[in-house]
């Protein structure tokens, strides 16, 4: 048994952590969405103008779907590319490890510096605009590549990859080996065995990795001011200029509140379905 | 059944297998006949699974061929070969119940869901598994479990089961209740079984014929009976059933252990003679041809129906005798055996 003071000296940063930098910030942000502003100062009266502005106002609400839109092609796509990825890896490569590691790594550099990096290869004088016209596919730079919702979605995509990658790969190495060759022994050609018990059983990992990658890009704000340009703004991007320059703490909380919600109820409606699929 | 009167079914043709340096199989060349039972017997590492899963087409031989029903079919893919697999964890398919289990193979052909479905659930039928058409297979026991693993092999109606030591993942009493149960269902489907164990009873109690495996190489393929009484090698004598191993040689058309000695056929020079215990018994009555010796009784238990009895003789030959439990025997007996009982075996490559 351990003793009462030990017991409250492992408890208590964890406890301390959670209250302070969750609990207390989420209950501020809940309060200042309630608030309002006149004339440039907060107004502590309980009022919904917040609320009112964020669903009255199609600025917000666009922003938001277009947020949302961006999000779910980052979604597709980074199950387009890590399912494949994760299902050669678990169940074809003789190396393993060190694919495992070389998907891992960018993990490892800053997010800043990668996002940067778009910004270098698609810019005016980048790398792709500088190919192709040494291709002479066009004769000036293309300046649609930088600074669009495209270039957003290219940049959260190469980063959230590796997030859904992460929980696909887990699920594939889950699925015991014996059960594929059930499926052939059975009769079942290699595209009926994947799609008739591969994908079914991977289906948790799918779901959590979609979940990463649409949840992580969906708050993102650094890749569209980076990248992204006026058309190229994101909801995080918003609530950002308004606790900064609009100085407008009230209706950036309701929006943060309305996004958190939003997120929350993904999140447990995922997991349900996590559970419910969780064979393996 | 006698497997020299069937035409082969099955025929594996100098077959060879290495992983990386280890050679698993050395040389394999098998024949299986339709409706046989033949159980691959050997101890771990001695290549029966690798051979089990070359049929099966989960891994390639590196040299030789596999047929089936007049079709080569080690360069097929295991979709395309009509074998069924019972595995030995069962593999049954966590995300559907136990009737998709039965049907997938039938869905993966093509068959209609309706006659799928029908066709399941007889195969559900055979093995009693019909009231549980609708669980979902983590529900069941292991032994129910592996009936449904049977039924959706057997549904596809293949020219050949294939079972990976199917039973050993259950306990003793369903063992031996699903050992008969395997039994009566090959004999009701009369389609060939090949049965993969280590267990020497279990391969005795079902098989029509066994092929013993010995670290890539088979050792002798034969009858139970014949396996049994007259085993080609000492390493078969021992592996299956217990046996008193004398060593000996043969000379001028005699059989020479120690003072015993008897007419033999066997080639001349060093040999084994294989005694099995229940050959051995208590000296009575003056026999022609019967050696007769004395031996003292170092230990004995009984076990109900026999007594087991080791005994040495005064020139330190150690024995063990199965005599009938009501026997009784203390400290020294007179003791004999029919040279015709004794099998003459080659002696072995160690010796």
């Amino acid at each position: 048994m351990y003793t009462r003071s030990y017991r409250a000296a492992v408890t208590l940063p964890p406890v301390l952590w959670v209250s302070l930098f969750l609990l207390l910030a989420y209950a501020l942000l809940l309060i200042y969405s309630f608030w309002s502003v006149q004339n440039g100062f907060i107004v502590h009266a309980w009022s919904l103008d917040s609320y009112r502005r964020l669903v009255g106002n199609p600025e917000y609400l666009g922003v938001l779907l277009r947020s949302m839109r961006i999000a779910a092609f980052v979604t597709v796509a980074a199950l387009v590319l890590g399912y494949p990825l994760a299902y050669y890896l678990s169940f074809y490569s003789r190396h393993k490890r060190l694919l495992y590691q070389i998907v891992i790594v960018p993990l490892w550099v800053s997010y800043l510096v990668r996002a940067y990096a778009w910004k270098t290869i698609l810019g005016t004088d980048g790398v792709l605009n500088t190919l192709l016209q040494a291709l002479h596919l066009t004769s000036r730079p293309v300046s649609a590549l930088l600074y669009s919702p495209w270039a957003v979605w290219i940049t959260l995509t190469h980063i959230y990859t590796p997030f859904a990658f992460l929980p696909i790969y887990a699920a594939l190495e889950h699925i015991p080996r014996s059960l594929v060759e059930a499926s052939q022994d059975l009769g079942a050609s290699p595209g009926q065995t994947f799609w008739r018990v591969i994908v079914p059983l991977s289906a948790p990992g799918i779901v959590a990795g979609a979940t990463f990658a649409f949840v992580l890009s969906l708050g993102d704000f650094l890749a569209p001011l980076l990248v992204g340009g006026p058309n190229g703004i994101m909801i995080s991007n918003i609530v950002v200029s308004l606790f900064g320059a609009a100085y407008d703490w009230p209706m950036g909380a309701a929006i943060s509140v309305g996004m958190l919600l939003l997120v929350l109820g993904l999140l447990f409606a995922t997991e349900r379905l996590e559970k419910k699929w969780a064979y393996v | 059944m006698n497997a020299t009167a069937q035409s082969a079914l099955l025929s594996i043709r100098a077959v060879r297998k290495s992983f990386g340096a280890h050679e698993v199989l050395r040389n394999v060349s098998l024949e299986i006949g339709a409706g046989e039972f033949l159980t691959i017997l050997g101890e771990s590492g001695s290549g029966k699974t690798t051979l089990l899963r070359l049929i099966a087409g989960f891994e390639q031989c590196d040299v030789g061929e596999i047929w089936l029903a007049g079709e080569r079919i080690d360069t097929l893919p295991p979709y395309r070969r009509r074998v069924n697999t019972v595995f030995q964890q069962y593999a049954l398919f966590p995300h559907l119940t136990v009737l998709q289990n039965v049907m997938y193979g039938l869905r993966a052909e093509g068959v209609t869901a309706r006659e799928a479905s029908g066709r399941a659930e007889q195969a559900l039928a055979l093995v009693k598994m019909e009231a549980r058409a609708q669980a979902n297979p983590s529900r069941l026991s292991g032994g129910q479990q592996q009936r449904v693993a049977l039924a959706r092999a057997l549904v596809k109606r293949p020219l050949m089961l294939l079972l990976d030591e199917p039973l050993s993942a259950l306990d003793a009493n369903l063992r031996q209740q699903m050992r008969l149960e395997l039994k009566s269902l090959q004999r009701e489907i009369g389609i060939s079984f090949v049965f993969v164990t280590h267990d020497q009873e279990e391969a005795m109690a079902l098989s029509d014929r066994i092929a013993l495996l010995r670290a890539g190489t088979l050792e002798q393929v034969a009858t139970p009976e014949e396996i049994y009484n007259r085993p080609a090698t000492a390493y078969t004598a021992r592996f299956i059933g217990q046996t008193n191993l004398l060593k000996g040689s043969v000379s001028t058309g005699q059989a020479r252990v120690g003072a015993w000695q008897w007419p033999c056929s066997a080639p001349e020079g060093a040999a084994n003679f294989s005694l099995r215990p229940e050959h051995l018994r208590i000296a009575g009555p003056v026999r022609d041809g019967a050696i007769r010796f004395a031996a003292q009784v170092r230990d004995q238990a009984f076990q109900g129906a026999v007594r087991i009895v080791a005994i040495e003789t005064p020139d330190g030959q150690q024995l063990t005798a199965r005599l009938a439990a009501s026997v009784a025997c203390d400290k020294t007996h007179e003791f004999e055996f029919d040279p015709s009982d004794v099998v003459a075996l080659p002696p072995e490559e160690a010796d």
